[in-house]
């Protein structure tokens, strides 16, 4: 160590910058391994639309279609669950759908397009458990004595009325999800898609 | 110094002289044997506490060698076969029917996992009994915090593998938590799973995790752990330095050599806890559904959450605290505020150096607040465990609450509690009978 002391101030310019071609270097190198994780093409292109038959469904019955890998409740009410809607507008979070959980033509008192056909996406919004039917008004599916009918997340305790509306107080923090969906004709519905005409 | 190098490389290469010889002049095989095993001086009064870290370690290796023959029959695919089960699941079913041993392998494995957080919790515990984390082993103990989220990790991912309902819905929670985290939660949650919903991507992804990317860690961290503690040598139950009385040849006069003393001391940990583990794994495999969860032998359905989910039981305490959290705070919703005192509840566990400021280490000589505290900690623990594999209620919501506050209390006020206790004088060698 001769040249104690006297520092070559080029060789050190040299040295600073060779470590920062090699740092950018490092980190251009994570460009194609952090977006191999996102989501491919395939998984991009699998989102098609599906058709509903729904004319078998009775008033009060419920059938689940699967859709993005996602179910989708369509849910043919009857009166008396229609006739809960207005009664939960207190006991409900928003219960006037004012956040962005559906299509604008399914903002309305009963969340569809039809009044009794409900179409919506059986994921609760908290943590993307899919709730379990509890139709049967008062406590004899364990729920309190008031109950009216609706859906309970088994994961953390969520409940929701016949319009997938969550209730106050719940850990979910919106609505149930309204999925795109359009009648192709009285009985046939399509979801994933609401283009007018189609 | 040269010159002392050069005299090691005078065996001439044949093998036909001291083969020992020959390697140490190439490789520090007896300096690593003497430094780490045959004149590694541990204190010479450990108990029942000090035989975790070997047993991690020995459940370590069982984890790895069990490992390496599933993957040889497992296939991470959710695509469905011609029976329209899922391949994965299948493929779990086919190891326990049809492989020979597979069925034994496979238990070796799901019992391994709840071992491994048995003598890891276990292992922590002694480190609070005797302040182990204290200066200077905190690195030590660092390394150690990174091994248990490494660990909770890989169990995590390895969970989703056999793709079963508490597979699939317990990864469904689990990845969610992260989009509550604002701005970047959306887009973490999605490159986690690969895909919108939990699928083949997640599946595929979990499966390069857990038999790649975290076991090359964690025996990284493993290394990092033990040669750390090496360096500064090994605490013990009284918590005082055996080095700093040493004898005329600079062996601490308190310390006997890990090997042989201390390797056979353990070889009775191990028969023991090998006995227990044999019990489990062949007449209680599934722990009474808390090893292996009912839901999952049913195949994974996106459409239908089982009615009651809850994660495996060394992850319950934290899941607790993460349902404890009921109510938004700065405009950020209930959620957020969950994985973070979640996500806190984990790594708190490293601040303890930092946090505890009393003047002995071992509670052989702390006083009553310390071993009350610590108690109360214990207990709090196991209430918060136990509520965690409960469905939600507004009973258990409470007492989680209280308990979630206890936890966080017991190291946020240590820096005051821990100077207050009323400690006895600790001796100058160690206590041995």
């Amino acid at each position: 160590m001769s040249n104690q002391g006297k520092m070559d101030c080029g060789r050190r310019r040299l040295v600073v910058a060779t470590a920062a071609v090699g740092g950018a270097g490092a980190v251009g190198a994570l460009v194609p391994f952090v977006s191999s994780l996102l989501p491919s093409e395939r998984a991009k292109a699998a989102g098609a639309p599906v058709e509903v038959d729904i004319s078998k469904l009775e008033p009060g019955q419920m059938m689940t279609v699967e859709w993005r890998g996602k179910p989708v409740w369509i849910i043919n009410r009857t009166k008396e669950m229609m006739d809960t809607l207005p009664k939960l507008a207190d006991a409900v979070a928003d219960p006037k759908s004012e956040k962005d959980q559906q299509p604008a033509y399914a903002q309305n008192d009963t969340r569809s397009i039809k009044p009794e056909v409900m179409v919506v996406v059986g994921i609760c919004t908290h943590l993307g458990c899919s709730p379990s039917q509890k139709f049967k008004a008062g406590a004899d599916e364990g729920m309190p004595g008031d109950w009216m009918g609706g859906f309970l997340c088994p994961c953390h305790g969520s409940t929701f009325d016949f319009a997938g509306r969550v209730y106050k107080s719940k850990p979910a923090p919106t609505n149930l999800e309204v999925p795109p969906h359009v009648y192709l004709a009285d009985a046939r519905i399509l979801i994933g898609e609401d283009k007018k005409g189609a | 110094m040269a010159a002392g190098n050069f005299e090691k490389y005078k065996s001439d290469g044949s093998i036909g002289g001291n083969v020992l010889e020959w390697v140490d002049a190439r490789f520090p095989a007896t300096s690593l044997w003497k430094g780490h095993l045959s004149e590694y001086y541990c204190p010479k009064n450990f108990n029942f506490w000090y035989f975790f870290g070997s047993l991690a370690l020995l459940v370590l290796v069982i984890q790895i060698v069990t490992g390496i023959f599933l993957v040889m029959h497992y296939k991470p695919d959710a695509a469905l076969n011609a029976n329209g089960v899922p391949i994965a699941f299948a493929s779990v079913e086919y190891i326990m029917r049809d492989v020979p041993g597979g069925w034994l392998i496979r238990y070796m494995h799901s019992t391994g996992a709840s071992a491994f957080f048995i003598v890891v919790y276990l292992h922590m515990f002694r480190g609070l009994l005797y302040g182990s984390y204290r200066k200077p082993r905190e690195l030590t103990w660092l390394f150690g915090v990174g091994i248990f989220l490494v660990l909770m990790g890989e169990a995590f991912f390895g969970y989703l593998l056999p793709w079963g309902q508490m597979s699939y819905w317990g990864a469904q929670v689990i990845v969610n938590l992260f989009s509550a985290i604002p701005l970047i939660g959306g887009d973490l949650s999605l490159i986690i799973r690969g895909d919108f919903v939990v699928g083949d991507a997640t599946l595929n992804r979990f499966f390069s995790f857990h038999v790649i990317a975290f076991p090359l860690v964690l025996v990284g961290l493993v290394a990092a752990h033990v040669l750390a503690l090496h360096e500064t040598g090994s605490n013990n139950p009284d918590g005082i330095e055996i080095k700093a009385n040493k004898d005329e040849n600079g062996i601490p006069r308190d310390g006997i050599p890990f090997h042989p003393y201390y390797t056979v001391k353990d070889i009775v940990g191990v028969v023991v806890f090998l006995m227990v583990f044999s019990a489990v794994m062949f007449w209680a495999p599934e722990g009474s559904g808390y090893f292996l969860e009912t839901p999952n032998f049913y195949p994974a359905d996106p459409l239908k959450t089982p009615p009651h989910i809850a994660p495996v039981w060394y992850f319950t305490p934290f899941y607790s605290i993460l349902r404890a959290v009921t109510f938004p705070l700065f405009g950020l919703d209930a959620k957020f505020w969950g994985v973070v005192a979640m996500g806190a509840s984990v790594v708190i566990f490293a601040f303890l150096p930092w946090l505890d400021r009393s003047p002995v280490k071992s509670i052989r000589y702390r006083g009553p607040i310390y071993k009350t505290l610590l108690t109360l900690f214990v207990i709090c623990f196991f209430i918060l465990g136990y509520l965690g594999t409960l469905s939600p209620s507004p009973m258990g919501e409470l007492v989680s609450q209280v308990c979630s506050v206890f936890y966080f209390g017991f190291f946020l006020g240590m820096p005051w509690w821990s100077r207050m206790d009323k400690f006895s004088p600790v001796p100058d060698r160690v206590t041995f009978k």
